[in-house]
């Protein structure tokens, strides 16, 4: 039920809506080459789009390198291919015995197959929950082994995608639970609950990602008794999604408070407690006002798990860099190396950005109040 | 050392943690874990050319990485009951502390305060390098006391400007420094005329000139300025497993010396030389004395070969680093390899 200032401000946007534009080929021609300066703008952009374009074919197909190895590439001003070929399974699974590397790539795809299905809302259920208890548990018993006749691979080995999804994605999905939770915390009337929240999330914020790792890898061995040691990447992990939660849950935050008094109202003349309100009323609209700015912290998250590199750990940004250290390909191939690190990173970005596009239209409903973009 | 972005932060925390927490982690015998784990956790670098890199099928290769290989054939008789540990510069220290890893083999230069001040034991040098100067032979420079006004270009780490300070500021010559982070830019910006000089260990030059067009183009001056010796290192108070680890690189050493190699092991293992017979465990007890297996040293140089062959195989005139021995070669040839006697 919206409040009669609300109804006002929605009638005053659909008022305030611009006129359509005219469509057709001389209203884009229009558009472009309306003006002197347009005209300017456009030829200027094209010839750079042209140069760019052919430029970058040039290196790619016309003058790349297709066959024989480092020297082969090291007389020429193309691509390296062959760098590629040679080094692309060391990229993506890292250390990972050779023999084995199906079975990463079984998780990769197990897990990427999950990911896609959960997008899709026509399988949108209970289900799912399941299928995300299975999921990662398959994928770690595929990653680690020692059962069914699997080597065991301990965790120094893991490296690449699947190391740098795991990173992110296990960090945001148990941060964000943990985010959520926090924010609830932090704007509860209970005094002692809201400090706690408050230390938690000031303190995580108030440090860089580096600093929380950083004492992850070093100080905490310390002070653990002797001959116990808790897995590196365990510890990355936890760090991660400690940092992710202390970030969603101020994201959140700002959602719960953008959710009018008013709707905090109706649920409790219906009689709804705390709880019911909260997961019934509050938390959906608040998480769905919330979506673009949590899409915001999952990439950054996605490109900030390179910094586990300082604590040793091998994610794919770090495999394509070592790659380059081969003395073999030293020098030889070090474009080529980052131009696919950058493809790979922003086929993925993209798509979460794009994913979440659809998903603001999806879940857009009528009594949403903002206009749309 | 190269790349060394915090050293005296990461020296200076290690100490201080070395301090309040020394002992606890040396209390069990390395050897006896290392024996029920099944294997040896080796510390060694994530990615650098030569010591410590990844081949086209994701296996560890290098110096360093080669070293690991060589403890785990002294104590299991094979080498590759090694879990290589990659660590940081910065962290590599507490990790061996902590007990995380048994032996850091890690390009680690052996120094007074990190002897004396970590908890840690240094091991026998490995190899020595120290920081060596580049130039353009167009610049016609034969030695570093000729240069003045130079630009010089230099990855970050403390002491790789401490070591260029150390050197041009008694004899009152004036430089430049730029500073490069990543390994790419620093030796590009060398390669396009940005620095006059290029700084780094002289294997890294070597490294370096190795990656150029025309490498006869480059010269490396004659002066080295600060001493890197190169060492692994293990926790403090474990002598047995320090033993281990020392004499498991004399054992390279002295095979190279004796003429021993992973081909003529089985021949020499033959030959009526008291020395090799007691090395190779034909006879005597020296591997009970170490608790190994007599067959010890034997197991090191038939998997791995000697320490000649580790330094071709890796970093040698064949290989893209293109290194000569210089002192890395036999005290009988002029170096500094030296092993003492197995009796």
């Amino acid at each position: 039920m919206a409040t009669v200032a609300e109804m006002d401000t929605l009638n005053l946007a659909r008022e305030a809506m611009a006129p359509r534009r005219p469509r057709g080929v001389s209203a884009s021609f229009k558009r472009f080459f309306g003006t002197p300066l347009n005209a300017l703008i456009t030829l200027a952009c094209l010839w750079l789009i042209y140069r760019l374009v052919t430029s970058a074919w040039g290196w790619l197909v016309t003058r790349a390198i297709v066959e024989g190895g480092p020297q082969a590439c090291k007389g020429g001003s193309g691509a390296c291919w062959p760098f590629l070929g040679a080094k692309l399974r060391f990229m993506i699974f890292g250390f990972y015995p050779y023999a084995e590397h199906w079975r990463p790539a079984l998780a990769l795809a197990l897990f990427l197959g999950a990911i896609i299905l959960s997008m899709m809302p026509r399988f949108w259920g209970r289900w799912l929950v399941w299928l995300w208890i299975a999921v990662p548990l398959a994928c770690g018993v595929l990653m680690y082994g020692g059962v069914l006749g699997l080597p065991v691979v301990t965790t120094t080995n893991w490296g690449g995608l699947p190391l740098s999804f795991m990173l992110s994605f296990v960090g945001l999905a148990l941060g964000f639970p943990l985010g959520v939770v926090l924010a609830l915390a932090r704007s509860s009337k209970l005094p002692a609950i809201q400090v706690i929240a408050i230390i938690f999330i000031e303190v995580i914020r108030g440090v860089p990602l580096v600093s929380i790792l950083f004492m992850a890898s070093v100080m905490l061995p310390l002070f653990m008794p002797d001959g116990v040691t808790v897995d590196k990447l365990l510890r990355a992990q936890v760090a991660i999604i400690i940092f992710a939660g202390a970030y969603i849950a101020e994201t959140v935050r700002g959602g719960l408070q953008a959710v009018p008094k008013g709707q905090h109202e109706a649920a409790a003349a219906l009689g709804l407690g705390y709880w019911l309100s909260m997961r019934k009323i509050i938390l959906p609209q608040a998480l769905k006002i919330v979506i673009p700015p949590l899409v915001n912290i999952f990439i950054g998250f996605f490109q900030d798990t390179t910094l586990v590199t300082i604590i040793g750990l091998l994610d794919f940004l770090d495999t394509v860099r070592a790659s380059l250290r081969d003395p073999e390909w030293q020098g030889i191939a070090v474009i080529e190396g980052y131009v696919f690190a950058a493809v790979v990173y922003a086929v993925f970005s993209y798509s979460i950005g794009s994913y979440s596009r659809f998903l603001e239209r999806r879940l857009k409903t009528d009594h949403d109040r903002s206009p749309g973009h | 050392m190269k790349q060394l972005k915090t050293k005296m932060a990461a020296l200076a925390l290690c100490a201080a943690a070395g301090a309040v927490f020394a002992g606890p982690a040396s209390a069990q015998a390395t050897l006896e874990a290392v024996k029920n784990r099944g294997k040896v956790l080796c510390g060694v670098s994530p990615s650098s050319a030569g010591y410590s890199f990844a081949d086209d099928k994701g296996v560890r290769k290098g110096f360093d990485s080669d070293v690991c290989r060589a403890i785990s054939s002294a104590v299991f008789g094979s080498p590759d009951k090694v879990e290589f540990v990659p660590l940081n510069t910065n962290i590599r220290f507490q990790a061996l502390q902590s007990g995380e890893i048994d032996v850091l083999s890690r390009q680690t230069t052996l120094t007074f305060s990190r002897d004396n001040s970590l908890g840690l034991d240094f091991g026998p040098v490995v190899f020595y390098d120290g920081q060596g100067l580049m130039v353009s032979s167009k610049l016609g420079v034969k030695s570093a006391s000729e240069l003045s006004q130079a630009a010089i270009c230099l990855l970050p780490g403390t002491t790789t400007l401490q070591n260029l300070e150390d050197f041009f500021k008694p004899r009152g010559i004036k430089y430049e420094s730029v500073v490069f982070e990543d390994n790419n830019e620093w030796r590009n910006a060398f390669f396009s005329g940005r620095c006059d000089v290029i700084t780094s260990d002289r294997s890294d030059l070597a490294s370096v000139r190795a990656v150029a067009n025309d490498p006869a183009q480059f010269v490396i001056l004659p002066e080295t300025i600060s001493k890197e010796p190169l060492a692994p290192v293990v926790r403090q108070n474990d002598s047995n497993w320090r033993d281990i680890v020392t004499w498991s690189v004399h054992a390279l050493v002295a095979a190279e010396e004796y003429g021993i190699t992973q081909a003529n092991v089985d021949e020499k293992a033959q030959s009526k030389e008291p020395e090799v017979q007691r090395m190779l465990g034909v006879t005597g007890d020296l591997g009970k004395m170490l608790n190994l297996d007599n067959k010890w040293a034997y197991n090191i140089i038939k998997q791995n070969g000697n320490y000649g062959e580790l330094f071709e195989r890796n970093l040698g005139e064949k290989t893209r680093l293109g290194l000569s021995r210089g002192p890395n070669q036999l005290w009988t040839k002029g170096g500094l390899l030296y092993a003492p006697p197995f009796r």
